[in-house]
């Protein structure tokens, strides 16, 4: 099967750069397309610059070039509109979950997009029943494990509706049965996703689609079983074969 | 450590449980603004007070004893007070020698002191039935409704939530800490005054970056949810008929232990 | 070990009612002047900084080291606060630890918090940060030295504060309680300087920029280098009055109001009720008057040199 290039009708990237403040220099260029219901993993070395990648597409970071989201080309007029199209989630799932319940911190976005009250009630139940934990509505989120946290910090995004779900190292620190609950659990979801990881195997099993970022570039983008078939590519980019 | 480790809720399905939050604290608060009202040797108004406190114990299928069990934390400080037995002019009730002094305890010294003593006693019963029958989360809603100022209910708010996280940290910093306080057999250990305080100093220093930097990473996803720079919160509590039914009649109590202490 | 209530937490009944009800009044102003202050100087970020910070602090209240016999020290952190967010936010972080500890773990009372807010939050911010501001343009080692001392004062100036509220409530002995408290908490201010100090070194070495002038917790004028001197002399002043000379205290008080007719005659009943371990000059007067030598010194110093820098 073959991946048509598509026209990036949820992502358009053209020509990204960007540098820290520290004259760091972490993306060189960077141009790639995401279409609806595109499931694509993101890989490569620590420092490729895949979270500062992440960090530009919902405007947190503000790097030279193109960024188009939704067919809306990225702004500092139209940042809310463009936050609720972009479901971000961070690696460290305290970080992502502030609030101390599991029912304000999935509230948190649809009230500050302005929704009405009960419109954001209806949002919390419905993204909850997507991760399949809608009995976690009133925890403590001190209380939750790793692996319960990894999944209330999706629906945190998800009671938005966004376009795109982007998440960056969703597995790490997962024990073998947690890691198998979110696995399912992304296999299930109707959503376009953007994946950063290091897990070979949840790519080879999940994502019919591979960026590699090394160095601040792309160096590869296609479909996953061609990529991971090239051994010597993969060593060379400081990946290892699943 | 384990995550409940800083909980004090303990969750039952009494009428008290079940009570709007923000009656609870107005009804805690208003108990010990009216033990500190009650004056010194009111022993009746004492009296009602603590079948006051009994009765929400019982009620709220804690036990009767749970809040007593609880009470003595405070105790310590009842040094404080123990000046008072011997400073206030009354008839003597007892005098002892201690060292080269005579120390006389005077009846209004006694009386007063021990009224210290019983109100602060009954008053804490009550501030610890508060979080044990009311969820924290709940209290901090109560708090924003009691008009709070708003930056101190989102600060409480986080400090509810990282508590836990940091302490964790801490708890490492302290593991790791120790896993290096190593002795050898037969020399003193420990190192001086000034370099333990100087370790520990950055361990604080350490924590402090951390927590700033988690700081910012927070904001982050702050901002990747929509956040503008205002807070906004839902706060889904409604007042039922048996609240303000419970509120008349805790505060018609309370009245009635007024008149009682003055009588 | 893991929560432990400490000497300045006062619990309910411990103060009068009106006591209370005056420093609540105080602490509600100035923490109304600090909120708005605090919006305008730390922008959008403020919450969740202030909120992590306010468990760091929590937090960091749990780092203790063995001081001597059993004791061990820790740290209050008011004045540290002051010093790397800025006195203002300072005060607003500190009261949501207050009120936290209070209310969660019984640590204070409820009636009584607005004492223990102006007594741990706003006056060790006041002290901490405005000592910590005269000497802004200084060497990094005479800012140390300073905000070690700042924060033995902050430690000390809140025990002092204690101690009076505890007095006026009627409540305890004026002599007794001042010395006491300020006996105690000499020793554990002493932990709160070193920890204090080193905690701050590790953070002008690691992140200078966080704290350093150009910072956003160095926006706090001059001002605050008066108010802070100004206070901390108080404190001096008032701490050999309290402990060695106290009927001058009581008589004023008395003349004033302030004391409840049970306590006036305290001397007269008995009048050999000092402490006799101390002789004729107690101990604390001898520190309050070394203290206010080095304070006046310090003073002379920097008002010299701070009021004729431009702010």
């Amino acid at each position: 099967m073959e991946i048509m290039e598509c026209a990036g009708d949820i992502i358009k990237v053209s020509d990204l750069h960007f540098a820290y403040p520290d004259e760091h220099v972490a993306l060189r260029g960077v141009s790639f397309n995401l279409c609806e219901g595109d499931k694509v993993a993101l890989v490569g070395p620590n420092g490729a610059g895949k979270s500062t990648l992440m960090l530009q597409l919902n405007g947190i970071l503000d790097g030279r070039g193109g960024i188009e989201i939704g067919g809306m080309r990225l702004s500092r007029d139209n940042l809310p509109v463009i936050r609720a199209m972009v479901g971000l989630v961070f690696q460290n799932p305290d970080d992502q979950l502030f609030s101390p319940t599991v029912f304000e911190d999935v509230a948190f976005g649809p009230l500050h997009m302005g929704l009405p009250e009960a419109e954001v009630y209806t949002r919390v139940d419905s993204a909850l029943e997507a991760v399949r934990m809608s009995s976690y509505r009133d925890r403590l989120s001190h209380h939750l494990s790793v692996g319960e946290k990894k999944r209330i910090a999706i629906a945190t995004v998800l009671s938005m509706n966004p376009k795109i779900l982007i998440l960056d190292e969703p597995s790490a620190g997962l024990d073998p049965r947690a890691r198998r609950t979110l696995i399912n659990l992304l296999r299930d979801l109707p959503i376009t996703m953007l994946i950063s990881t290091h897990d070979m195997r949840m790519v080879q099993e999940l994502f019919p689609r591979t960026i590699v970022m090394d160095d601040g570039r792309i160096v590869a983008d296609g479909m996953t079983q061609e990529i991971l078939e090239d051994e010597t590519f993969l060593n060379e980019h400081g990946l290892e074969k699943p | 450590m384990h995550s409940d480790a800083f909980d004090r809720y303990h969750h039952k399905h009494s009428f008290i449980h079940r009570l709007d939050p923000r009656i609870k604290m107005v009804i805690t608060i208003a108990f010990i603004v009216s033990n500190a009202l009650l004056p010194d040797g009111a022993w009746i108004a004492f009296a009602l007070a603590w079948l006051f406190v009994l009765a929400a114990n019982a009620f709220s299928q804690l036990g009767i004893g749970f809040t007593f069990h609880r009470s003595f934390i405070a105790f310590p400080f009842a040094l404080a007070a123990i000046t008072v037995l011997f400073s206030i002019p009354g008839k003597p009730v007892t005098s002892f020698q201690f060292l080269m002094w005579n120390f006389t305890i005077t009846d209004a010294g006694l009386l007063r002191f021990v009224s210290i003593v019983i109100r602060s006693w009954l008053s804490v019963q009550m501030a610890i039935l508060l979080v044990a029958v009311t969820e924290f989360p709940k209290i901090i809603h109560a708090l924003t409704h009691l008009r709070v100022p708003a930056i101190i209910t989102m600060i409480i708010s986080f400090l509810y939530r990282y508590l836990f996280v940091l302490t964790n940290e801490v708890v490492r910093l302290l593991r790791a800490r120790q896993a290096r306080s190593a002795a050898s057999a037969g020399q003193k250990s420990g190192g001086s005054l000034q370099w333990r305080a100087r370790i520990a100093g950055h361990m604080a220093g350490q924590l402090f970056l951390r927590s700033y930097e988690r700081s910012d990473r927070i904001y982050n996803a702050m901002l990747s949810r929509g956040y503008k720079g205002e807070l906004m919160t839902i706060h889904p509590h409604h007042y039922h008929a048996s609240d303000w039914l419970i509120c008349a009649l805790s505060l018609l109590g309370m009245i009635i232990m007024q008149l009682t202490g003055r009588l | 070990m893991l929560y432990s209530p400490a000497p300045l937490h006062i619990p309910d009944g411990f103060l009068s009612f009106i006591v209370s009800a005056i420093c609540w009044a105080i602490s509600a102003m100035v923490l109304s002047v600090a909120i708005s202050r605090t919006n305008k100087s730390l922008g959008e970020k403020q919450v969740p900084l202030m909120g992590v910070m306010a468990a760091f602090i929590f937090a960091a209240q749990m780092i203790n080291f063995p001081v001597a016999g059993g004791t061990s020290g820790h740290l209050l952190g008011g004045a540290l606060a002051a010093i790397v967010l800025g006195p203002w936010p300072a005060m607003v972080v500190m009261t949501a630890v207050i009120a936290v500890q209070s209310l969660l773990f019984q640590d204070g009372g409820l009636l009584v918090m607005g004492a223990t807010i102006l007594n741990m939050g706003l006056i060790t911010s006041v002290i901490g940060y405005g000592l910590y501001r005269a000497v802004f343009g200084r060497s990094r080692r005479v800012k140390l030295v300073v905000a070690g001392f700042a924060a033995w004062l902050s430690v000390m100036a809140g025990a002092l504060a204690t101690a009076l509220q505890l007095w006026l409530s009627g409540t305890s002995n004026l002599q007794t309680v001042t010395l006491t408290m300020l006996g105690v908490h000499a020793l554990i201010g002493i932990g709160e300087a070193l920890i204090t100090v080193a905690a701050l070194t590790f953070i002008l070495q690691t992140r200078p920029g966080l704290i350093g002038e150009g910072s956003a917790a160095a926006r706090g004028g001059r001002g605050w280098a008066l108010a802070g001197i100004a206070l901390s002399l108080m404190v001096v002043l008032l701490s050999p009055f309290a402990s060695a000379n106290p009927d001058g205290l009581e008589r004023v008080a008395t003349d004033l109001g302030f004391i409840n007719r049970g306590q006036s005659a305290v001397y007269n009943i008995l009048p050999d009720y000092t402490l006799p371990i101390l002789g004729q000059t107690p101990l604390s007067t001898i520190m309050a008057g070394v203290i206010g030598m080095l304070v006046v010194l310090a003073f002379a110093l920097l008002a010299g040199r701070s009021l004729q820098k431009k702010s």
